[in-house]
Order: C-alpha cells, then structure tokens, then sequence
C-alpha cells in the first residue's frame, strides 16, 4: 500500500508568542512536528505493519523542517520529501494545497494521512482542498480506521458525537486526538532515519509557476490580544465565597 | 459595493443552530447593503426556513433530497456547488463548525477561492471586509482580507452578534431541486456521546475539569454544576490524558478553542496550552486549591479552595437564585 503523510513544522503547544514587525516572533522558538499530524504518521506506520507498503512523508516548508520530517523518519516513516516554499513570495492555504497538488499528480497513493488542524494558524483547509485538487474523498477528524481490500470503515468526531462512515481507497483522511498514541523515535530508529532517504524538491521541480500558488488571501495585521487584569481572588470562609461569586456573576460580570 | 452573499445554515436535532444567526449577522455586514440569502440542506428542513428570515435573511433557498439527511461531504459539495453555480454569490459565509470545516475548504478548492477560516470578528475597511481570526489558538489575533474574487468565510461560533430577532419580517422561501450523485461516503450510524445536548463549542456556559478532579468520578460535581447552568462540561489535556474523561471534551491548543460567556475551571492549573483554548472566553471563574496556579492570571474570578467543597456548595448557590 502507498501510504503518504502530509506534515507541518509549528511552534511548540509551550511556546508563548510574541510579536514583532508585525509577524509572530520566531527567535528561540523550540518547533516540533503538528500534534496532529504525529497522529497521522503513528497510524500511516500502523497501517503499514498491517497491510505492507511504504509510508512517505511530505512536507512544504523551509529547510529547518528536515529536523520535523527526520523526526517522523525516526519514528518508522520510510522516506520524506521536503518541498521547498522558500521562493514563494506569499503562502496561504490554496498555495500549499496547491503546491501539495503538483507533487501528488504523478504519485500512486492508496491513502493520505494529515492532522486535521495545525495548531498555528488553525484552519484545517490544507487536507480537504488537495483532496479536491487530487479528486478523492476526504474524511476529517478521524478517530478509528480500518481498511478490509479497498473498502474503509472509519471513524469520525463530530463535534463531540460519533459518526460510523464507509468508503473506498484512494482516500485521504485528516487525524483527530484519540486516533491512537503516537510512538517516541526510539534509538535505534534515530540512528536508522539518518540513512533513510530525504528528497528536497524546488518548485521548479513540480512545474510551479510561482504566480499560479500566489496566495488569495493577506495578513494586514499580527497582534497579542490584550493583557487581562488581574482578577479577584476572593476570600473569607468557602460560602461565603461561594456566594459573593454569585453575586458577581450576576451582578458585575452580568454573565448568568 | 453591495454584495450578494450566501450564508449555509445548519439544523441540529430538528432546530437551527445559532452560529447559522451569527452568519446571517455576519453576511449582512458583508454584504454592504447587498442581499443575503440562506441555503438550508436537508430531507425536511422546510419549516425551519422563516426563522432564517427573522434573524435578517432576505430569501432562503431550501434544498430538500433524501441524500441529504445526513450530512456528507460529497453530498453537501454536490447541492451547493449547483447552488453556487446559479446564484453567482460574491461572499459565502458558513459557521465554523464540523460541517463547515469539512466542506468549505473543498467547495474553496473547486472555486479556486481563498478561504478564510475561524472568523471572530469582522469590520469595514474602504472597499474590504477585513476579518479577525485566531492563530495559534488564540495566542495571538491576525486581520486577513481576500485578495480579490470570491469572499469565503467560515465564523466561530459565539463571536458575532446576531441580529435580533424579528419575527414581522418577511421573505422568500423557495425550494430547489437539487441533483445528488453517488456519494463516495457514506454515514452507517450516528452515536450520541454528548450526554446534555449542550455542545462545548456553542455552549455560552462552560464547566472544565483538570487533573484536580482525580477521577472519573469527579467530573460528576461539575456535570451537576453544569446541568443547574444549562453547561457543557469540558476538561484540561492533563484529564483526559489520566482517562477522567473522553478526549472529546479535550480544551486547549490540542483540543478544541471556546470562547463562552462564562468558563469555570476547576481543579485545572492553567498550562499554556490550555489557556490557548480557554483564555478568550468573556468571564473566567477559577477554582484551584494552588494558589500560585496559573490559571489565576487569566481568572477574573478565583476561588483558593478544594472544588470538592467548592463546586457542590455554587450548585446549591445558584439552584437558589436561578427558581
């Protein structure tokens, strides 16, 4: 089975943001692999123990995301290829689909695994538009999968229910928390990801006009929100707390 | 420039969602004078269309088809993308909810269209709509526009006001006939986990539990809260990673992002990335019996105490002044 991750590089869930020239500050940022997609990459290697194949790893990015794309190589990937985005003037979810589109035109995949939502910039676009580009169905916020021939059961996380969905290969499908437990890169599989094959491909390389991926949408602005004030800790025995925050509620904050 | 903008509304258990009158409010904004019309998906939704034109629609188009009982991606996709095709709109507005995160990036990508996603506000600026979202779970805010063509949008739920309601306004309710081909996925079955109905990302009232509530059992003290408040329970990474609770009720930059009414925290530290998931919610109550835990930064109301003691005793508090 051909299997293919799509992954991205983001800042670690630990890291406060701050903001300077109006962009998120990068300086000192520790980044790791998209929560979500560690899922995706946990469940493309179970995938693989069970039905054979090659699990590939994709990425668009800068060339710091090899440290990512190692990483997911570590933990049991076969190969990774790193599209650079460093000659594109602007980036936005179109782009990468589209960029992702012109890598996977040529390729035989079974399945495409992706997180459902990078935990940056939060849209979880990426997975349902390149299925579009790639004319196969899509399944988001999948928490169970299992393929019998080229029929899948799956499934899903709506909004806190469970939906049961069949549907057939090819497919891509987008990882939500509880899928599985992704695995930690043991040694060995460090030591063994250095070997494995790392494939940097330019945009020229997909036959990408720089001005047909140019993004449609623009960032005018980056700011913090605004600092809270302090709050009220209250005090006195725990009723009477307990009351005066009623009150509060009811009366200053006006919230019930 | 006016604009013509279509708002897709939603339908839960036979009602319509509220997110659905936060986007007609937002379309309207948009729209710049222009008009906005509604689409209502569905096998027999028909009844629910006035109350789209009470919140502010202008027309509603209603799509009724057996293969749109449940919602599919490809089912949806199919009568939209006719809908679209008809209509020409020059905005589209969907509620970022599960359906709108599913379809609206594929409808985008066949409209070759930008997309943006998780709007919490929204305002003028000369000729552009400029949008306000969240990014790194809301950590930080950015203010995007599209480029040119198309506006799509999808908006988070309980940010934007909707209009009131105003039950003598009318208009045109039409039905159109929609053509739906083979559906490449299909829905086996449906299983209800969210025991009060009350979803965590719509809900005005939230009561989340940490690893402070030590067990399973501990949520039950909450979920009473919650059941008094008309709630939904939520919980921290640190519970649901110690099994209290199902990862859906997960809150954080892993998890979902809520920005309620009012958010009680209970028995939770505040680690960074909860607080990404929480800390833009309009009134935060923080229960902890650390008084040096982080959740007090963010709290405009704390109580140093055991939830234990705490939480039974607001139930009993807020029975009496809520008869």
């Amino acid at each position: 089975m051909n299997i293919f991750v799509i992954l991205k590089r983001t800042f670690d869930t630990e890291e406060k943001i701050s903001v300077s020239n109006n962009k998120i500050s990068e300086d000192s940022a520790e980044f790791i692999i998209n929560p979500y997609d560690e899922y995706a990459i946990e469940e493309a290697i179970t995938l693989k123990d069970a039905h054979g194949g090659t699990v590939t790893v994709v990425t668009v990015g800068d060339e710091d995301s090899e440290k990512e794309l190692r990483t997911a190589l570590a933990m049991g990937a076969d190969q990774a290829v790193l599209i650079s985005n460093e000659d594109l003037d602007s980036q936005d979810q179109f782009t990468t689909s589209s960029v992702l589109a012109a890598y996977f035109k040529d390729k035989e995949y079974d399945i495409i695994l992706g997180g459902n939502v990078a935990i940056d910039n939060g849209t979880g676009q990426v997975g349902p538009r390149l299925a579009e580009l790639l004319d196969i169905p899509h399944v988001t916020t999948i928490t169970k999968i299992e393929i019998n021939g080229t029929t899948v059961n799956i499934e899903r996380d709506v909004e806190g229910d469970l939906e049961k969905i069949e549907t057939s290969l090819p497919l891509l499908v987008t990882a939500q928390q509880g899928l599985n437990e992704p695995r930690y890169p043991s040694l060995p599989g460090i030591m063994k990801a250095k070997k494995k094959p790392l494939e940097t491909l330019e945009l020229d390389d997909l036959d990408i006009d720089e001005d047909d991926v140019e993004a449609k949408t623009k960032t005018v602005e980056i700011y913090l929100p605004p600092k809270k004030e302090a709050g009220k800790i209250l005090s006195g025995d725990t009723a009477d707390q307990v009351k005066e925050l009623v009150s509060l509620l009811r009366n200053e904050a006006k919230v019930i | 420039m006016a604009k013509k903008v279509l708002v897709l509304a939603e339908s839960r258990d036979g009602a319509l969602r509220n997110v659905s009158f936060e986007a007609i409010a937002a379309a309207k904004e948009i729209s710049g004078g222009g008009e906005v019309f509604a689409v209502l998906c569905g096998d027999s939704v028909h009844s629910l269309a006035n109350e789209l034109v009470h919140y502010g629609a202008d027309r509603v188009l209603v799509a009724e088809n057996e293969k749109l009982a449940n919602y599919t991606t490809d089912g949806y996709y199919q009568a939209l993308k006719q809908i679209i095709d008809e209509e020409t709109p020059e905005a589209i507005v969907f509620g970022h909810t599960s359906l709108g995160k599913d379809l609206s990036p594929r409808l985008a990508a066949r409209l070759e269209s930008g997309l943006i996603s998780d709007v919490t506000g929204l305002e003028q600026a000369g000729e552009n709509t400029v949008f306000t979202r969240p990014v790194y779970s809301g950590k930080a805010f950015e203010k995007k526009l599209i480029n040119d063509g198309l506006i799509f949008v999808t908006i988070r739920p309980n940010n934007i006001a909707p209009l009131e309601k105003d039950e003598s306004r009318s208009g045109e309710v039409k039905s159109v006939s929609v053509e739906i081909k083979d559906l490449r996925t299909i829905v086996k079955e449906v299983v209800r986990k969210t025991s009060t109905g009350v979803d965590l990302s719509e809900a005005k009232i939230i009561v989340a539990g940490g690893r402070g509530v030590k067990s399973e059992d501990g949520f039950k003290p909450l979920q009473e809260l919650a059941d008094v408040l008309g709630a939904a329970v939520g919980a921290s990474r640190g519970a649901c990673d110690a099994d209290y609770c199902d990862y859906s009720l997960q809150i954080g930059q892993t998890g979902k992002v809520v920005t309620p009414d009012l958010y009680i925290a209970c028995g939770i530290s505040g680690a960074i990335q909860h607080l990404a998931g929480m800390s833009n919610s309009k009134v935060i109550v923080a229960i902890n019996k650390d008084p040096e835990a982080s959740i007090f930064s963010v709290a405009d109301y704390g109580i140093v105490g055991d939830l234990f003691e705490v939480v039974p005793l607001l139930t009993e508090e807020f029975k009496k002044v809520l008869v």
